[in-house]
């Protein structure tokens, strides 16, 4: 039958012609339908239930069915369908309940034929049998499918879902006896048409209600659906058990689904709610639509193909009171406005790099690089022959750069957070240790920035102007590098215009913020890099004679700081003569002292010096007028700013800190906040968890010192007669006896209790230390893996002390990588609660929460 | 503490004599003094003024209760009245808890104390102060400024402006236009973002629902001194015992005048059981005509225009609550006045919480859309297949006809009901019950609710009014949200 339905239309030579048009309706529609024939479609609704003819170039209104002067709510249709077999025959779905048939070719005006009040709710679909013309089927909100026979008054049978209501009903193509209905519950159930009392099968098919499914016109066990989780689905039906082939994930709840004639994999779909546009999908793309139709202007409630064996054409239905028949070559294809270029970072800070073929083909720059630890692939995507569609570009080359473990070290990072000074002695000191730490981590730059501060805020107007704009000069040249990949071959348009820009330097910001980007195209090996043609060892020396001058001034002019003096505050005061964290910092030390990879950035540094700019008129007018120190706020916040920009939020925030209010109304408390956050974030990813705790303490801002403040109580039970324990730590009141015994020691622990997350003995922090250095196993004897639960979960590790070189971190150095923009840490971390509060870091957040 | 047993209220300690006292604008009766409020006990026993203490304990399915009541308590550290009654039907409490919990203390784009503020202007509507004072303590443990509980001068702006909305949700929701969220939404510096406004406006349907709840089951303060602290608080506002008994000892003559002498109460029973037997079964015999049906909405919309609950109509709102509102006279009006029609019937099948609502709460408030449909599912389905003595009855009609004349007095209507359902299974007395706990919460007297349904159990009367609960909340919704979509579009 279909088969000759096509060959007529071939044989009278009158193939669908026609263009995007479309007409105003009287009212919203929630449905449409098409005759057999291609040439009319219904379009029903609350208000509106008429038939349009399409013509060549617009819709003529046909026949108004809505007749008689009271408005029934029979008219007020939830869904039209126009039966494939007798083109005069007509089934809407009313908003009452109830199912009216219509007969075109009755002479009176009034059409209606037959009129079935048999559901109780809303019936959502009306549904005629594809092969069998007087088989009409309903799926209603009260939760019964309904067959009846059109000869008939009543129902042939009533079909009972046993769930929720049905959303959609659908007959099968090929399987005369079968539908598929949906529900609001996320079922889909398979019914055989001759068995009333149970279905065939039923699986669950989306999370919320399924609003609407299609069988696919040529394969017979193809099944789509859509849902309000905004999820298309197809199943293939053959096997005993559905199974879900593709998924595509659209932006809204999926109203509708119809499958595009003569393509396998196309499948055209429409929303419920907030989006008014019609997608036609590549099921094996889910990611991009294929085309696109945007002419709505209010939400879509009926698409169907015009013609079953046309798939050009496609007419939908809007709540805006529109019909449209749009034409497949007006389409949008989002595709050209895609981006063809994707870029990532792997755990391991590997970098792939993806881009149209041509582009990376076409560059000249790009010269193969021998022996380098970069593996290019290459994939190249084959136009498939069958395809209907031709994509913009459908080949592309993909690159992965392998980073060398070490320029991704961290290590820089940890030492300095350990290092650091950030409160407790006066602002001088604090900026001299600072300043030594960072040089001796070879990150000049940071040094230069730390004694640029002291001489700002501390010994101000006993600075030689040449000193201090030769300082200057130089902290702004040298730039650290703080991870660098060997993407140097990347043609990218960035680093040739900051290479371009470099010469200039004549604004300073600007310059540092090109220069920054173009440390993405230096790499490690210097005779790579472009710009090393000065020498290193020219900019180290200079920057330490520098340095000298700036101590020689240091000590000329001591009592500055005194009024810069403050009570040292303690960040750990220990209330318990076990000495834990010294040792635990002895011990960071001794690692500190060793020689680090990252000691080399320096020298990679190699961009050209620029131009010193001239500061001497300010420095002068300095020298006479006694500038307020705020004067250089503006400076030091750029400074910071720039800083965090590059993803060093480290020194950005040991900076806030340490400055205190000299700079804190500079910088808006939010982006101090995302700093401090950002910061504290990866210091407890390199699980610093003490440190973490004195930057919270230390700072400013009410967000994240009260995070300190959150779930500092720990409860806990006795661990004899397991009840709660009251005020003191190690006795319990009840059974009076001493619960928090150390298993190595076997003494009662006041002070410092670490414990296993795991099984939930411990000690003595330093006890347990020690067994841990030799044993895995837990002290206790109970067979626990302590060592072992620390790896497995490394964000909230069950022992807290020193950290063990652990497969983490490298993990997270791609956070703060160069070239990203802004802060390291995501701010999506913030307000996160401090992550495995156990053992000496619960303690240290109590006692910093003393302190205050 | 010194509690007496339920008796009349306020009189108990009031007997004192003493020149200064005010009197309270509802009851006339005198206010406790304030420095005897340190003893002074609740007014009954028990969470409820209208349900007896052992009603509420005594419930099926004690274990899953205790166990989820133990949970509520170890997290919020308290176990409000509120959750004592509800805790009657267990299921439910969970799925309320749950979205409570969410949009209280969970992520969400308002901050902390925001919230709370919402939560005490929407309470405010109904001047309930109950919710009130629960939410000004939260208010101030979570930070917020103590100077905004001076009044709504004090507020910032951009709270300020959440008034006309708070004040339209809570009375007459269908006035509701775009416009109104334009306002919100585009006012340069003070404007609310979307996703914000979403989360306002599900916290003022929740808090103005929950008034209803609060006042339609008589909960009473909270007692216990280290928890919420009622009696603290009665102390410093000055509220008057009545406020919280919301036993207004007012004779309203239209209940007077209505079938419920102590005639055949049961037999009442019966005949109800009759009609909705009749109903689920032989729906045919009466097939009315389509225009028929029309016609009984309205009338069952202008019939509620009828169910008028006595004469209110100068209400004395205690400053400490009116500091809360603004417009403080405007109030429910019925949706169908006479003479004035031009006010669009909300037809449910165009913007239904299934389809629309649920999909763009959940797109700009993410997760509480499942929360929501959850406990409306849950409030819906809810049935223990009991009516008073009887067991094993169907009560889908029953509750269906509650939950679409709450809807049907904010005119919305469905088109497959039949409002002839609601005339034959809810009573007058019930109807009067039903609009005062929706429309105006606060007036509804322990008498109202002693009236209807005598034979049921006070487990079932709280089942009615949390189905009117989460049928306002949905109303209010619905309306909230399909402005917002039109907004949108």
């Amino acid at each position: 039958m279909e088969k000759m339905a096509r060959v007529t239309t071939a044989l009278g030579g009158n193939a669908l012609t026609g263009r995007t048009m479309f007409c105003h309706l009287d009212a919203p529609a929630n449905a449409i339908s098409v005759c057999r024939d291609a040439a009319q479609v219904v379009v029903a609704g609350r208000n509106i239930f008429k038939i349009y003819s399409i013509e060549e170039d617009q819709f003529v209104e046909k026949l108004n069915l809505r007749v008689g002067r009271k408005p029934s709510l029979n008219f007020s249709c939830a869904d039209v369908v126009w039966h494939q077999m007798d083109e005069n025959l007509l089934a809407t779905a009313a908003t009452n309940g109830v199912v009216v048939t219509w007969n075109l070719g009755k002479p009176s005006r009034n059409k209606q034929d037959q009129l079935f009040t048999e559901h109780k709710r809303t019936v959502n679909k009306v549904c005629f049998h594809p092969t069998e013309v007087y088989m009409l089927l309903s799926g209603s909100q009260d939760g019964y499918m309904k067959c009846f026979d059109l000869r008939k008054k009543d129902s042939v049978s009533t079909f009972s879902g046993q769930s929720e209501s049905v959303r959609d009903v659908q007959f099968s193509i090929r399987d005369y006896f079968t539908f598929a209905a949906t529900f609001e519950n996320g079922n889909v159930q398979l019914w055989d048409i001759r068995r009333p009392d149970r279905y065939e099968r039923m699986f669950t098919a989306h999370n919320g209600p399924v609003f609407c499914c299609d069988w696919h016109p040529e394969d017979r066990g193809w099944l789509a659906t859509g849902g309000r989780d905004k999820m298309v689905k197809v199943w293939d039906m053959n096997t005993t058990r559905a199974k879900e082939i593709y998924c595509v994930q659209t932006i809204a709840s999926v109203a509708r689904v119809k499958w595009r004639p003569e393509c396998k994999h196309h499948i055209a779909t429409c929303s419920m709610m907030v989006d008014h546009n019609i997608y036609v999908w590549d099921v094996r793309r889910p990611f991009i639509p294929s085309a696109m139709f945007e002419e709505h202007k209010d939400v879509t409630t009926g698409i169907v193909w015009r013609h079953l064996h046309d798939p050009y054409f496609l007419l939908s239905g809007s709540k805006d009171s529109t019909l449209y028949q749009h034409i497949f070559k007006d389409a949008s294809q989002p595709i050209d406005r895609a981006n063809p270029e994707g870029l990532c970072y792997s755990l391991y800070g590997d970098l792939a790099f993806a881009a149209k073929e041509s582009l990376i083909s076409s560059d000249s720059n790009r010269k193969p690089y021998i022996g380098d630890r970069r593996h290019p692939i290459f994939f190249k995507r084959k136009l498939d022959p069958t395809e209907q569609f031709e994509y913009i570009s459908s080949s592309s080359a993909l690159s992965v750069f392998e980073t060398d473990m070490e320029s991704g070290s961290m290590d820089w990072f940890v030492h300095t957070a350990k290092q650091y000074a950030l409160a407790g002695r006066p602002l001088a000191e604090l900026c001299d240790h600072n300043a030594k730490v960072a040089k001796g981590l070879d990150r000049n730059q940071v040094a230069q920035t730390w004694t640029m501060l002291r001489i700002i805020y501390s010994s101000l107007g006993t600075v030689s102007s040449a000193n201090l704009n030769h300082s200057m000069g130089k902290g702004s040249a040298t730039l650290p590098l703080m991870n660098s990949f060997n993407l140097k071959d990347i043609p990218s348009g960035l680093g040739s215009e900051s290479r371009l820009d470099r010469s200039k330097g004549e604004n300073r910001t600007e310059n540092i913020l090109m220069d920054s980007s173009s440390t993405l195209i230096n790499n490690e090996d210097n005779e790579e890099t472009e710009g090393s043609d000065v020498p290193a060892d020219y900019l180290l020396g200079d920057v330490e004679a520098d340095e000298d001058d700036l101590y020689m001034m240091d000590h000329e002019n001591p009592h500055a700081e005194e009024q810069e003096y403050s009570l040292p505050q303690e960040a750990f005061p220990l209330r318990h003569e076990i000495v834990d964290n010294p040792s635990a910092l002895d011990h960071l030390q001794d690692k500190a002292d060793s020689p680090h990879v990252s000691g080399n950035e320096a020298e990679t540094v190699s961009l050209t010096p620029v131009e010193s700019f001239s500061l001497i008129s300010i420095s002068h007018s300095l020298y006479e007028n006694r500038l307020p120190t705020d004067f250089f706020n503006p400076i030091v916040r750029d400074t910071l700013l720039f800083y965090a920009e590059q993803g060093d939020v480290q020194t950005a925030v040991s900076v806030l800190i340490v400055l205190g209010d000299r700079i804190r109304k500079e910088i808006d408390e939010q982006t101090q906040e995302h700093w401090y956050t950002s910061y504290i974030d990866l210091l407890q990813r390199f699980q610093l968890w003490n440190i973490s705790n004195e930057v919270i303490k230390l700072s400013t801002c009410r967000a994240i010192n009260c995070l300190n403040q959150a779930s500092t109580t720990l409860h806990i039970n006795c661990s004899n007669c397991k009840r709660p324990m009251s005020n003191r730590g190690w006795i319990c009141d009840r059974c009076r006896q001493c619960a928090s015994m150390c298993a190595v020691c076997h003494h009662v622990v006041k002070g410092l209790f670490v414990w296993c997350q795991g099984c939930s003995h411990g000690g003595h922090l330093q006890h347990i230390m020690k067994w841990l250095e030799t044993s895995s196993h837990c002290p206790a004897g109970c067979g626990h893996l302590c060592w072992r639960a620390r790896y497995r979960r490394s964000s909230a590790a069950p022992w807290s002390g020193p950290t063990p070189p652990s497969p983490t971190p490298s993990s997270c150095s791609g956070s703060p990588s160069p070239g990203r923009s802004s802060c390291a840490g995501s701010p999506t971390t913030r307000g996160r609660a401090l992550p495995g509060v156990c053992g000496a870091a619960a303690e240290a957040a109590g006692s910093g929460q003393a302190g205050q | 503490m010194n509690r007496l047993g339920p008796g009349p209220v306020g009189s108990a300690t009031a007997a004192s004599a003493a020149g200064q006292y005010r009197v309270c604008g509802n009851c006339r009766k005198v206010p406790r003094q304030e420095k005897r409020v340190q003893v002074s006990p609740p007014l009954t026993r028990g969470p409820s003024a209208f349900i007896p203490e052992n009603e509420v304990m005594q419930a099926n399915g004690l274990d899953e209760r205790t166990n989820l009541l133990v949970e509520e308590y170890s997290t919020s550290g308290r176990l409000d009245n509120i959750t004592q009654v509800m805790s009657i039907h267990t299921q439910y409490l969970e799925s309320f808890l749950r979205s409570q919990f969410y949009m209280l203390r969970m992520d969400g784009p308002l901050p902390l104390p925001y919230r709370h503020y919402i939560a005490i202007m929407a309470a405010a509507r109904h001047q309930c102060s109950y919710l009130i004072n629960m939410h000004v303590d939260e208010f101030l443990k979570t930070g917020g400024i103590a100077e905004w509980l001076n009044g709504l001068e004090y507020i910032p702006q951009r709270l300020k402006n959440l008034n006309e909305i708070n004040k339209l949700l809570a009375h007459r929701p269908w006035l509701i236009t775009k416009e109104h969220i334009q306002k919100l939404v585009k006012t340069g510096e003070n404007n609310w973002s979307l996703p914000e406004l979403v989360h306002a406006v599900v916290l003022l349907a929740h808090y103005h629902a929950l008034a209803s709840f609060v006042f339609g089951s008589g909960i009473n303060p909270e007692r216990d001194p280290d928890t919420s602290n009622g009696v603290r608080l009665i102390a410093v506002n000055n509220f008057c015992v009545c406020d919280l008994a919301n036993d207004n000892n007012i004779e309203n003559a239209s209940l007077t005048s209505s079938n419920f002498g102590i005639t055949d109460s049961l037999s009442e029973l019966e005949a109800l059981m009759e009609r909705m037997k009749r109903l689920q079964e032989d729906k045919e015999d009466e097939e009315a005509s389509q225009e028929e049906m029309a016609t009984r909405f309205e009338k069952e919309k202008k019939e509620s225009l009828l169910v008028i609950s006595g004469a209110f109509d100068d209400e004395i709102v205690s400053t400490d609550v009116s500091r809360y509102i603004e417009d403080p006279g405007f109030g429910y009006k019925d949706f169908a006045r006479r003479g004035e029609d031009h006010l669009p019937t909300f037809r449910a099948q165009d913007y239904t919480w299934e389809n629309h609502g649920f999909s763009l709460v959940n797109r700009l408030y993410s997760d509480i859309g499942h929360l929501l449909d959850e406990k409306f599912r849950m409030v819906y389905n809810l049935t223990y297949n009991t009516m008073a003595t009887h067991e094993d009855v169907d009560t889908t009609t029953l509750r269906r006809a509650l939950f679409n004349y709450v809807h049907c007095m904010y005119g919305i209507r469905y088109d497959d009901y039949d409002y002839g359902e609601v005339n034959q299974l809810l009573e007058r007395s019930l109807k009067v019950y039903i609009k005062t706990v929706t429309c105006y919460p606060e007036r509804t007297t322990k008498r109202m609710y002693d009236s209807y349904w005598r034979q049921f159990k006070h487990s079932e009367k709280v089942h009615v009014n949390l189905l009117l609960m989460e049928a306002r909340m949905q109303a209010e919704l619905l309306y909230a949200l399909r402005a917002i979509t039109r907004h949108l579009t």
